[in-house]
């Protein structure tokens, strides 16, 4: 066995402060695998850094097609990043269908690695190309290493005692070994992991795979692939503290736990597997021991049912979902809300209308959170703005929930979901309380379950309780008794109380900080994922000496206290989104005397920040 | 709790509003009466419903209650079980609440075997909408959304059951109070999912559509109590009786019946449920089916307990600093 070796020391080593890869193949190349795992030793490296996971809807589209293009990109850095960048330095190409799908985004001048295995006559009839791209031209302007990656690994692996088939399907880690090479990485991050993935079960496919990830680092060096290798030194800008690296849906799932143990509560998950959502029931279903509850029921309508009838006992009922399971819970949740009961709903946005763009991302569903039901149906509505960020919100969710007897919805999307960054671990006695109590019988006192307490949130009496037998349901309740009640006067009373109720949720949060100049032309309002777009580019823009202000939105609805006032000291504001300007109709609605211009793009993908900065620079100098 | 409950203290404050003569105010009655004899506590009862004439139910009951939304009673019981199930609970539903809206959740409820006792009030109409046809309406029912009499072609709510692998399968008819509360204490006994269905006749939309089983003059005559252990017996006079021949039933003397055995296969349940329309025999009321099988709320509590046993109880030092970690100075 050969191992890595130090020789390629005597190559120029260059240090670099930011780097952007991408990972692309066909969606059984094991790309996605190839990405977390550069992820994972790069967080470990100490960089900062932020992916995108880019994958199609179906498990295995046709092979070697455009439409089977699975990629993975990575941004990891010395300085504080916010995106996984616009333009990557570097793609890696398994197959001429990646080749060009990818090769235009590619920054001028940038590296890209084909791996000539996969470029036959027949791979590129597949990849809808005429000609090969590797040697017409197309890819002038770029340097391209051209090798064949399949012939490579099975070289290496010949004494191993795989099938060829099963040695080829190593390539993504001799792939991946070339990379680690090129950018200085350590090995054993991704040795350990082989190991503890196959080590027990399968020892040989640990040593084979170990193997590929060592001949391709070696051949870094030995082949004279590169002119030179790449150091990004680990970031100084992150605050001191213990780090791990984590993606948005698992960060989800461990807030949840977090917030019932906050409140003293155990968690119960009615879910139902959708994209990109189904990580979070899948994270839960791995914690039992924390006493958590996963309930994998027959459709999302059952899913959030089960939540609110594990609420209704007495649990913390929680359902996650995306956007066409959401249009499903949409009646169930008017029943959490007519109850008063508490539960939280996580719509990890995609791609819509109707099962649209499962694997992308969006922010589209915003206004049906805010206004998709039937009736007067105030639901509290707050979105994540990282990966870390959707930990806090989650907590943030279950509070709201708990504390004000109520449905919440918190929107994410599946570019949190899918993306990693390392995550500041919060110092555990520091995390908010979440005040919890259940409803007791008081001597000589009839039970009223439909009182209300300062904040006005009714008592939550679970089954099981001496003396609290009460009946609740969807029709409209009369005030305090809870019976069922059609009069008119005590239904707009009870439609003001839920309304009021919600909208006293803004006395117990913050109002958001503005960043940049508290007062000027322009202030760029954003809400969820896009918040490292508008950071990048509004911090770019500072570099370059411009003014400009930057706020984000975590309540939604209702939104805090003193926006307006924040407002007036800007002559606009620009609100962008990945949707055709929700937010900022809404804003206009709330704040008539605000200029609310709308940047909307909806491409499946996150903002780019690089468009967004010349946006904001062709408002400034206007 | 030590205090015996009686009928009366399960009855609630709240004014029953069904129509006057209706089936739902007999069932009503002999569930308050069932309840008080189980010797479970009201306040660890809880009685979930969907919409519907049926549906109304919970209030009525002095325990705790949860009418839901049109179909969906099933999954928030399951919910309640899973999260507690110490909890009595007991879903009352409707054929166009469980069958038509429904009739996922109570496929899933069924297989899943979650610790209920499911009530289906089958009066083969809508009453709620006011009197169309329902998913177990005979094809030709003349409503006003089927006014050329409807060509949907029923289920029976006792095959979808079986079809389920329901553990507990009985049927019941309002008009026999006896007979309900024996079924209904029979239903709350099983460890499991027990599916009853009650022949529940609607007094202004579909009158009379059990007449058969209900009038007194007739009734023995056309219907067979099927009780476990003893011979398949009928008849005004019981001189009737049905027997196996080959996988199908038939008629014979009472002398020459067969014993109703309710424990074996499924499929001679299902037989038996196929009478239900056939003028030449008798149709069955009683208990079809109970086996016993895993209880699922019990099962997703197990394995948490199974989970804190192995693991230990996780803290959430546990949770957070787990994986890989780094320091950053």
């Amino acid at each position: 066995m050969t191992t890595p070796t130090d020789i390629g020391a005597e190559l120029p080593l260059q240090q670099a402060e930011t780097v952007v890869i991408r990972f692309a193949g066909d969606s059984g190349d094991g790309m996605q695998l190839t990405g977390n795992q550069f992820t994972t030793t790069s967080a470990l490296a100490g960089n900062d850094l932020a992916t995108l996971p880019d994958y199609p809807a179906e498990i295995r589209a046709p092979i070697g097609t455009r439409a089977g293009v699975s990629g993975f990109q990575l941004a990891f850095s010395s300085t504080d990043i916010h995106t996984p960048g616009d333009a990557p330095d570097v793609l890696v190409a398994m197959n001429p269908a990646a080749l060009a799908v990818n090769y235009k985004q590619i920054k001028p001048g940038g590296l890209i690695l084909a791996n000539t295995g996969n470029f036959g006559k027949n791979d590129l009839k597949k990849a809808e190309l005429e000609t090969n791209p590797l040697e017409d031209g197309t890819l002038d302007g770029y340097r391209v290493i051209a090798i064949d990656i399949n012939a490579r690994v099975q070289e290496a692996l010949k004494d191993s005692g795989l099938s060829k088939k099963d040695a080829e399907r190593c390539k993504n880690l001799y792939t991946l070994g070339l990379m680690y090479w090129l950018y200085s990485r350590d090995l054993k991050p991704t040795e350990d992991w082989l190991q503890k993935k196959f080590g027990e079960k399968a020892p040989e496919l640990a040593a084979a795979n170990i193997l590929a990830l060592r001949s391709g680092f070696n051949a870094g060096d030995i082949h004279q692939l590169f002119q030179g290798r790449f150091e990004v030194p680990k970031c100084e800008d992150l605050p001191a503290g213990t780090y791990r690296n984590i993606m948005g849906n698992p960060a989800i799932a461990l807030g949840l736990i977090t917030g019932a143990e906050l409140a003293g509560l155990e968690l119960v998950c009615g879910s139902y597997p959708i994209t990109p959502a189904t990580t979070i029931l899948e994270t839960l279903a791995a914690h039992k021991h924390y006493r958590v509850t996963t309930l994998q029921m027959e459709d999302e309508i059952a899913a959030v049912c089960a939540a609110i009838g594990a609420s209704f006992a007495g649990k913390l009922g929680c359902t996650s979902t995306s956007g066409p399971g959401m249009a499903l819970k949409t009646e169930a949740m008017g029943l959490a809300l007519m109850t008063e009961l508490p539960l939280v709903v996580v719509n990890v946005q995609r791609g819509g209308p109707s099962t649209g763009l499962p694997t992308k991302t969006e922010q589209a569903d915003l206004n049906q959170a805010i206004y998709g039901r039937n009736g007067e149906a105030p639901i509290p509505v707050l979105a994540c703005a990282t990966v870390s960020d959707a930990f806090e919100c989650a907590i943030e969710a279950c509070r709201i929930a708990v504390e004000y007897m109520t449905p919440v919805i918190l929107l994410t999307d599946g570019y949190i979901a899918n993306g990693a960054e390392p995550w500041k671990l919060p110092n555990i006695d520091e995390l908010p309380k979440i005040k919890q109590k259940f409803a007791v019988a008081k001597e000589g006192e009839e039970f009223l379950p439909y009182s209300r307490d300062e904040k006005g949130a009714r008592p939550w009496a679970k089954p099981g309780t001496p003396g609290l037998a009460h009946r609740i349901g969807g029709l409209e309740k009369a005030h305090l008794t809870g019976s069922v009640c059609y009069d008119s006067e005590n239904h707009e009373f009870m439609v003001h109380a839920r309304a009021e109720k919600v909208a006293g949720i803004r006395d117990s949060i913050k109002t958001p900080e503005v960043h940049g100049p508290a007062k000027g032309d322009l202030l760029v309002l954003g809400w969820g994922s896009t918040y490292g777009a508008i950071t990048e580019s509004c911090e770019a823009l500072r570099r370059k000496g411009k003014e400009v202000s930057q706020m984000h939105l975590r309540h939604l609805f209702p939104l805090p206290h003193g926006l307006a006032e924040i407002f007036a000291n800007f002559k606009q504001v620009l609100v962008p989104e990945i949707n055709l300007g929700q937010l900022a109709r809404i804003l206009r609605a709330e704040y008539p005397g605000v200029e609310f211009l709308s940047h909307g793009r909806v491409l499946g993908l996150p903002l780019s920040a690089h468009e967004l900065a010349g946006k904001i620079e062709g408002l400034l100098e206007n | 709790m030590s205090e015996t409950l009686t009928k009366k203290d399960f009855k609630s404050n709240q004014d029953v509003r069904w129509c006057p003569g209706c089936g739902d105010y007999a069932i009503l009655n002999v569930v308050q009466g069932v309840c008080a004899e189980l010797g479970v506590h009201k306040d660890n009862v809880a009685f979930v419903s969907g919409i519907g004439c049926s549906s109304r139910f919970p209030y009525y009951m002095d325990t705790y209650g949860f009418h839901t939304i049109h179909g969906r009673a099933p999954a928030v019981a399951t919910g309640l079980a899973a999260a507690n199930p110490d909890i009595s609970t007991w879903i009352v539903t409707g054929d166009g609440d469980a069958l038509s809206i429904g009739g996922n959740h109570l496929a899933h409820l069924l297989r899943r075997n979650v610790n209920v006792n499911l009530m289906l009030f089958n009066n083969e109409i809508y009453g709620l909408t006011k009197g169309q046809y329902s998913p177990t309406s005979p094809v030709t029912t003349r409503t006003k959304t089927s006014p050329m009499g409807s060509i949907d072609r029923p289920f029976n709510p006792l095959s979808f059951a079986l079809g389920c692998n329901s553990t507990f399968v009985a049927r019941t008819i309002d008009t026999n109070l006896k007979h309900m509360a024996r079924i209904l204490k029979a239903a709350a006994a099983h460890k499991g999912a027990s599916f009853v269905e009650i022949y529940q006749n609607c007094v202004i939309f579909n009158d009379g559509c059990f007449g058969e089983m209900s009038d007194k003059k007739i009734r023995d005559d056309r219907s067979v109590d099927l009780i476990p252990g003893e011979k398949m017996v009928y008849g005004n006079d019981g001189e009737k009786g049905l027997r196996w021949e080959g996988g199908a039933i038939v008629r014979c003397s009472a002398a020459d019946a067969a014993v109703w055995d309710p424990t074996g296969s499924a499929a001679a349940a299902f037989a038996m449920s196929t009478l239900d329309h056939d003028p030449e025999m008798p149709n069955p009321l009683g208990i079809f089916h109970v086996v016993d099988a895993v209880v699922y709320d019990e099962a997703v509590n197990r394995q948490l307990d199974e989970a804190v046993a192995k693991k230990g109880r996780g803290t959430l030092k546990d949770l957070i600093y787990a994986g890989e970690c780094w320091d950053v100075k």
